[in-house]
């Protein structure tokens, strides 16, 4: 983060502060009495509330002047982010009050994320609580690295100055792991007055550092990126007049007039003829934050969600990515369901691959047990694929576009940034060409010679819910549309390169672990690959997605779904009369569990529909996903 | 020489931002101009934003008790501009004369009626999914609790205790069917910004904001309901140096804010801008 200068006299280049802490550690009252005795008040504000307190027979209350809206009143807590600017001898400043109650992280997380600096508000009465360690926490994701540390409610402990350093000490500590350096502590009396505006006097005299004011007027304010890599934005591109303009943002870096830029995701190159401002004066570069329009030399394709950067020093383009998360939605954040990623303006099909590691925010520590969603308030490493290639970068080197957001159906559901991935140098591709050069055979040339992609559909469900049926009729009627198909079915498998398993537990992972490495091969040659295995349990068909994900292919799981009293009165084996009579131990469904799919593709109820509507329904899903993308070709 | 108010450019990309993300969204897009010095500062922004084109509709709802001088200032702008312009306005109250003060309803009533309903009324005529609307987080409290992309249900209704976030830039866009949404790219701005911008490029406002024997406008609504202040500014740069010192709030010169303990959250939380 660079420094710039105030903008002289004008006081209004606000620093935004967010204000954090546990609930009913005295944000709001904090926040009132800054604003009056920095004198920010509006003249009648303080009477006004006066006569609210007087009106309601209660002591004045400072948390009042923040707490403008009447159901906060009523239950005392702040429901939303507000937001209210006070000014100090040298500056002026937008606070963000986020709500310190756990159910409105998303409230929090709205009003932290645009801050410049935080103040983090522990009660010296109480210390430190869980929520002083989870926004702590939340702030160093979201990017907020300047943090004050007020220690509130001195009054309370008698100006303690071992109280203070006690929490002080401890508090340091978890910060430390997170990687946040503290700009100082201050103990201060929100309600006194005390160490805000006023230096300490009297009991608390032992405190000679900066005020909380004089401390905040020596932050610097944060500002984009210029010096960082070119990352440009395109957000539309217009034809109102006769000129064709590339609008969009710089997010990060600076372009210049004749700068040759590479679009991504199809890697196309043209130079920057002129830099577009609509009365502004004259300026042949834009820098980070910059809102501006492009025209370029060559008439290249170029659409919401490119992203322009310089030849040197490209982003990360993959399918696959990893990052640490925080999810606010009410429905937690599943493998197997669909998702939309929105980083910068793009927005692709995404779903959960793995949840590697759930923090818990206020330990640090890995909450233990393998974990397939991540839900509500939590934060957790975890493996996210797209549908089609990202560009991003690693957070810790461009911030802008190493965020995203996670929107479950309509929602922004979480929030995310991208860790550990590779720079790798990047072939560009001439304008004309279809094929990448190199000479390989990949799977671009194979979905193009086949036309249709490789892709498996993992057929899972209880023996004799009509699983291998379904394979057939499916086989059949996609191999009549000249597609390659193939069907692998569990009995057939375990036959050949199965023979050497049998039924316990390691067995079973492994039989479906070689069942899912073989599918990925065939599917990579081109092929549609149908799997027909019982395949109980919820963990393994994961594994299963995540093997067949890493190499590209897309997954389709499918419930072959019919109860268990059906499946029994069908016994086509005769396998559920053995099970019964104590013949074969572990079977599915009598002695064994299946763990039916949370968020299969598509769920097929055989108990209710013939073959033939079936097969009509999993077509309807599937061939839209085997058609040839045409937006990955070129235009 | 004009000042730069370098921290300005910072605000100027940001609601620049807004806007094209607003009108790539929003097929159905409107903006609502008041003919206030902050709906003025939008239409710039517009042109800003498109390059010196206003491609969507502007509405303006026409109480029939605003301020002459603002009509004539509305259809100037209108035609010097090529602005696409819409005005609604609530016939059937205006003809029954159900309006404050001679229709024995309240000022927030006729608000309501004068305002919200119009508004509501024209949203529906011309099915626009989305309304660009000028208001800020420093004009009032329940302001400050807005989002950039905010969404109203069928009945028009705020829910504020359940809004979607906003972070880094990634704004909600896609909502149940019935949704109408309300786009806000002035929300960071403050009063003082506004004017410094107005001063910065030159943007015309009505003349009713400048010191007429010792009078101004500081907000500009119904003539029945809207006084002006006393000062002396005759000019932005003289408005801009009154704000600086000023502790008196911009809304305090409109009476209908000041009926209840709560009228302007109740009139907002039920659709009002």
């Amino acid at each position: 983060m660079r420094t710039p200068e105030l903008a002289p006299n004008s006081g209004a280049h606000a620093l935004r502060i967010v204000i954090v802490g546990h609930v009913d550690h005295g944000k709001s009252t904090l926040v009132g009495r800054l604003l009056h005795d920095t004198g920010s008040l509006p003249e009648g504000k303080f009477e006004q509330i006066q006569a609210i307190c007087r009106r309601r027979g209660m002591p004045f209350e400072w948390a009042f002047l923040m707490d403008a809206l009447q159901a906060e009143r009523d239950q005392n807590i702040t429901i939303d982010v507000s937001q209210i600017w006070f000014r100090s001898e040298t500056r002026s400043y937008v606070i963000i009050d986020a709500p310190g109650h756990k159910e409105f992280l998303k409230n929090m997380v709205t009003g932290a994320a645009s801050a410049g600096a935080a103040l983090l508000l522990i009660a010296a009465n109480e210390g430190v609580q869980e929520q002083s360690k989870r926004h702590a926490y939340l702030l160093s994701m979201l990017g907020v690295d300047q943090v004050i540390v007020l220690i509130n409610k001195m009054d309370l402990v008698g100006y303690s100055e071992s109280v203070f350093q006690e929490i002080e000490k401890e508090y340091r500590d978890f910060l430390e792991k997170l990687g946040i350096r503290p700009v100082r502590f201050i103990p201060v009396s929100a309600r006194e007055g005390l160490n805000l505006v006023a230096p300490s006097t009297g009991p608390a005299s032992w405190y000679t550092g900066p005020t909380l004011v004089r401390a905040l007027d020596r932050l610097p304010i944060p500002s984009a990126e210029a010096d960082g890599p070119l990352r440009f934005a395109v957000q539309d591109v217009y034809r109102f007049d006769e000129r064709r303009i590339i609008a969009g943002r710089v997010e990060s870096g600076t372009m210049r007039v004749g700068d040759s830029i590479v679009f991504s995701p199809n890697n196309k190159t043209s130079s920057v003829a002129s830099i577009e401002r609509w009365n502004a004066p004259l300026k042949d570069s834009a820098s980070a934050g910059e809102s501006v329009g492009l025209i370029l030399t060559e008439p290249i394709f170029v659409e919401r969600g490119h992203i322009g950067s310089h030849d040197t020093e490209n982003p990360i383009e993959a399918k696959r990515f990893r990052a640490r998360i925080f999810w606010m939605g009410d429905r937690p954040f599943s493998i197997g369901k669909r998702y939309n990623v929105k980083l910068l303006t793009q927005e692709i099909e995404c779903q959960l691959v793995s949840v590697d590691r759930v923090i818990d925010a206020t330990s640090l520590d890995t909450v233990s047990g393998l974990r397939l969603s991540v839900v509500k308030n939590e934060v957790a490493e975890v493996t996210i694929q797209t549908r089609s290639p990202l560009a991003m970068d690693n957070h810790d080197k461009v911030d802008t576009s190493g965020r995203f957001v996670v929107v479950d159906e309509r929602d922004v559901a979480g929030g995310g940034i991208i860790f550990g991935g590779s720079y790798i140098e990047r072939e560009r591709i001439q304008s004309t060409n279809l094929f990448w050069s190199g000479g390989r055979i990949d799977q671009r040339i194979r979905t193009e010679r086949n036309g249709h992609r490789g892709m498996v559909v993992w057929l899972t469900g209880l023996s004799g819910s009509g699983k291998s049926t379904l394979a057939r009729a499916l086989e059949t009627n996609l191999f009549n549309r000249h597609m390659q198909v193939y069907v692998l079915d569990g009995d057939n498998v375990r036959h050949g390169l199965n023979a050497n398993l049998g039924f316990s537990p390691d067995d079973r992972v492994e039989n479906i672990r070689r069942v899912a490495e073989v599918a990925k091969l065939m599917a990579d040659s081109g092929m549609i690959v149908i799997t027909s295995l019982i395949s109980p349990y919820r963990l393994d068909r994961s594994r299963a997605r995540n093997v067949i994900l890493s190499d590209d292919v897309e997954f389709v799981e499918v419930h072959v779904a019919a109860p268990l009293e059906v499946c029994e009165r069908r016994d086509p084996k005769s396998l559920y009369k053995r099970a019964r009579a104590g013949e074969i131990k572990d079977f599915t469904g009598i002695d064994a569990p299946y763990q039916e799919p949370e968020n299969p593709e598509i769920t097929i109820h055989t108990d209710r529909e013939s073959v033939k509507e079936s097969v009509g329904r999993l077509l309807d899903f599937l061939i839209p996903k085997l058609q040839l993308d045409l937006a990955e070709y070129e235009i | 020489m004009q000042p730069k108010y370098a921290h300005l450019d910072v605000l100027e990309n940001q609601s620049i931002y807004i806007l094209r993300e607003a009108y790539r969204k929003f097929k159905r897009l409107a903006m609502l101009w008041s003919i206030g010095k902050d709906s003025c500062v939008m239409l710039w922004l517009l042109r800003k934003a498109f390059f010196g084109h206003v491609p969507i509709p502007c509405v303006h709802v026409d109480t029939s008790y605003k301020i002459p001088e603002m009509i004539t200032f509305r259809d100037h702008l209108a035609k010097e501009w090529g602005i696409q312009l819409i005005v609604g306005q609530n016939r059937a109250v205006l003809d029954r004369g159900e309006t404050f003060p001679n229709g024995r309803i309240t000022r927030v009533e006729c608000c309501s009626l004068l305002k919200k309903d119009a508004l509501q009324t024209i949203i529906e005529e011309k099915n626009y999914q989305a309304v660009i609307v000028g208001i800020r987080r420093d004009e009032e409290g329940t302001r400050a609790k807005e989002r950039y992309f905010s969404p109203r249900d069928k009945n028009f209704e705020w829910n504020f205790k359940d809004q979607p976030p906003e972070l880094w830039d990634q704004f909600k866009t896609d909502f149940d069917p019935g949704t109408h949404i309300r786009i806000h790219p002035l929300l960071n701005w403050t009063e003082v910004n506004v004017w410094e911008y107005i001063h910065r490029e030159g943007i015309p406002v009505v003349g009713l904001y400048f010191s007429r024997s010792g009078m101004r406008y500081r907000s500009l609504g119904c003539a029945p309901c809207t006084r002006p202040i006393q000062s002396d500014a005759r000019n932005v740069p003289e408005i801009i140096d009154e704000l600086r010192h000023t502790r008196v709030s911009e809304r305090s010169t409109r009476a209908q804010d000041q009926e209840t303990e709560d009228a302007f959250e109740r009139l907002r939380a039920s659709g009002y801008m």
